[in-house]
């Protein structure tokens, strides 16, 4: 398998306050394709930070990134805008839906902001097969207000799809959702994962973790812990525990 | 990113957010509609006051003689007898830029006709006053150059007299009678209603000044000379060169005439309209400065929403020119609609306030056009602006903005 991420000590200071923050300290991390990895660490740990130098959102002080094979390191904000477009695919915390705006559109979003042009109906088309990847194509006219976190969760991973990107990023995509909803998209990762495509994925709960492949540490700014995951749990068989566990405690019909 | 694609993101974000985008283009239509509805009925209002003064005739110069002194008594403007045909002809003749003179006599009789007597001004007059006045005949013809040199007994009659003698009409080519003295009716003057000083212009009996001079007031002077002039910028040129004549012809005596210059009764009129036309233009200009605070308001309070649009469509691969290109867009869309429609709305209000008080309209394009160029650049600014701030922002930055 190809080498999709490369990074070469990379270092990340914010020098906004009084004390410049030493967020990344020296990470060194190859990921290749087809990985399916949780980083985790305590708040404050650097995690998050790193995941937005992953995804082109921030630039790092000092090091080398290399994202599938060239180096992004030095590219402008342009360059930045047009790789975040069309190799990596950005899930948030927040979702970070338009308002107001229907799930289909919010999908078609990147395609919009594409190099290349294409037609409203192939972009139409596009994001609906990527609203069914996700299981949503039945909600495609509604309004991030009218769906639950999960499936605007969902939504936002049909954005990040549209694109076809090498690698999909996460930025604790659980952290907003109880735990039965956690599964439903830890299970739509897995899914995806299993097609072939890169995972990435930041998350302070060890459960969730257990659904990747490989496991990162983090603490204070490096990378303490590499492990690959050995009992790894699926998403499937969660959720069939959970249903049976909720109809013996007849919270469901 | 192809512009229709600019296009496209601008109308749905347009549409997204509907009721800021009404509210905008309120503010936008407001402005620009209670704009042009004030100047353009301040215009029209001015309008009028500038016609009815014009009525008076345009350009007009008057020299009435000075005050007569008897015994110690002063009789008062007018009361000299002083002005002569001969220095009304002369002025004609000499001065340039004149259009034309008249000499006048002014005199009050008792006129009877048909069994019926009014007392009425009896005025002699050239056959030029007419059009000094800006007078038109309704039936008939103004006596001729001929009538005034031989000094015949023609006249023509207002519609006053025409209603106080003629009750059953028709008076041209009947007479009637001053001073015992028949005199044909060659014609019938148009309705000219009160003047600005609330007479009755139309009780008027016109006639030859000569005839007038040498049947009725029986004097060799005149009552006043009243000159039209050829352009309002001459007047005082000519005023001066009348006053410097006249005064030449008295070999240095105490001036007993005075020549005055209408322009100024027309300059206190315009000067009147002038401040109601910058009242109602303040007024406008008020509308505006609030109608741009509510877009302003509008656009500064939906900053944090749309900076995390903006964080968005960062994060997801726009670039910063497509993200002011889409504000901008957006911006002069609602300029646009808004625009438009407080033009008509604008236009319209004017046609109609105009309707119900009977003035005249006069829309005025540098209303318009200063009107919506204001909002437009408002709106355009202060959509624009904090945009170009967030498009500046790193994406994660502009995301996490609150």
């Amino acid at each position: 398998m190809s080498h999709v991420v490369q990074l070469e000590d990379i270092h990340k200071t914010y020098e906004s306050g009084e004390v410049p923050v030493l967020a990344v300290r020296g990470v060194t991390l190859t990921i290749t394709g087809g990985e399916f990895v949780a980083i985790m660490g305590a708040s404050g740990s650097g995690k998050s930070t790193l995941m937005n130098l992953l995804g082109c959102l921030d630039r790092p002080t000092r090091g080398r990134y290399l994202l599938g094979g060239t180096d992004v390191s030095n590219l402008d904000r342009n360059e930045l805008a047009d790789l975040r477009n069309q190799k990596l695919g950005f899930i948030f915390q927040g979702f970070n839906l338009l308002s107001r705006t229907t799930a289909l559109e919010n999908v078609e979003l990147p395609m919009l902001y594409g190099r290349r042009h294409f037609s409203t109906r192939e972009i139409r088309e596009r994001a609906r097969q990527s609203l069914d990847i996700v299981g949503l194509s039945n909600r495609a006219d509604h309004f991030p207000s009218q769906l639950s976190g999960g499936q605007q969760q969902r939504v936002a991973i049909a954005r990040a799809l549209i694109n076809e990107p090498q690698i999909l990023l996460a930025d604790e995509p659980t952290g907003n959702l109880d735990s039965k909803t956690s599964v439903e998209i830890m299970g739509v990762f897995q899914k995806l994962n299993a097609q072939g495509i890169t995972i990435v994925m930041v998350t302070h709960e060890l459960d969730i973790a257990h659904y990747c492949k490989r496991n990162l540490i983090m603490r204070d700014g490096r990378l303490v812990s590499d492990t690959p995951v050995v009992d790894r749990l699926v998403a499937t068989e969660q959720m069939q525990r959970i249903v049976t566990a909720e109809t013996d405690a007849k919270l469901i019909a | 990113m192809r512009f229709i694609n600019v296009i496209k993101v601008a109308l749905r974000a347009l549409r997204r957010s509907a009721m800021r985008s009404i509210l905008t283009a309120l503010g936008i239509i407001i402005g620009v509609a209670a704009v042009i509805a004030m100047v353009s009925i301040g215009n029209g209002a001015k309008s009028q006051v500038e016609a009815s003064i014009a009525s008076l005739g345009q350009n007009i110069i008057s020299v009435y003689p000075g005050s007569a002194t008897t015994g110690g008594m002063h009789g008062g403007w007018g009361s000299a007898s002083s002005l002569t045909v001969d220095e009304a002809l002369t002025i004609r003749r000499e001065i340039s830029g004149i259009v034309a003179v008249s000499p006048e006599m002014r005199d009050r009789q008792q006129v009877l006709a048909n069994g019926l007597n009014w007392n009425s001004s009896v005025n002699g007059e050239d056959v030029t006053y007419l059009d000094i006045r800006l007078w038109t005949i309704a039936e008939g013809e103004m006596f001729t150059e001929g009538d005034v040199n031989s000094a015949a007994k023609v006249c023509v009659i207002g519609q006053t007299v025409v209603a106080k003698l003629f009750p059953d009409g028709d008076p041209v080519g009947r007479s009637l009678r001053i001073r015992n003295l028949p005199f044909k009716i060659v014609g019938v003057l148009k309705a000219k209603g009160f003047n600005y000083f609330g007479s009755d212009q139309d009780d008027v009996v016109i006639i030859p000044y000569t005839s007038h001079l040498k049947r009725i007031a029986r004097r060799p002077n005149l009552n006043s000379i009243i000159i039209q002039a050829e352009s309002p910028d001459q007047m005082t040129r000519i005023q001066q060169d009348v006053t410097d004549f006249l005064q030449q012809r008295r070999n240095g005596r105490d001036p007993d005439f005075t020549v005055r210059n209408q322009q100024e009764l027309a300059e206190a009129a315009t000067a009147t309209t002038k401040t109601m036309t910058v009242l109602l233009g303040a007024i406008a200009g008020v509308s505006l400065i609030v109608g741009g605070i509510g877009i302003m308001n509008i656009m500064l309070v939906s900053v944090t929403e749309r900076t995390r649009e903006i964080g968005i469509r960062l994060a997801v691969g726009a670039h910063g020119r497509d993200v002011l290109t889409q504000f901008l867009v957006e911006a002069i869309i609602l300029s646009v609609m808004g625009g438009t429609l407080g033009i008509l709305l604008g236009v319209g209000s004017s046609q109609l306030i105009s309707r119900l008080n009977g003035w005249p309209v006069l829309v005025s394009t540098s209303a318009i056009v200063g009107a919506v160029a204001f909002s437009a650049a408002i709106g355009v600014f202060f959509g624009f602006y904090p945009a170009r701030k967030a498009a500046q922002l790193d994406p994660i930055e502009a995301l996490r903005y609150e």
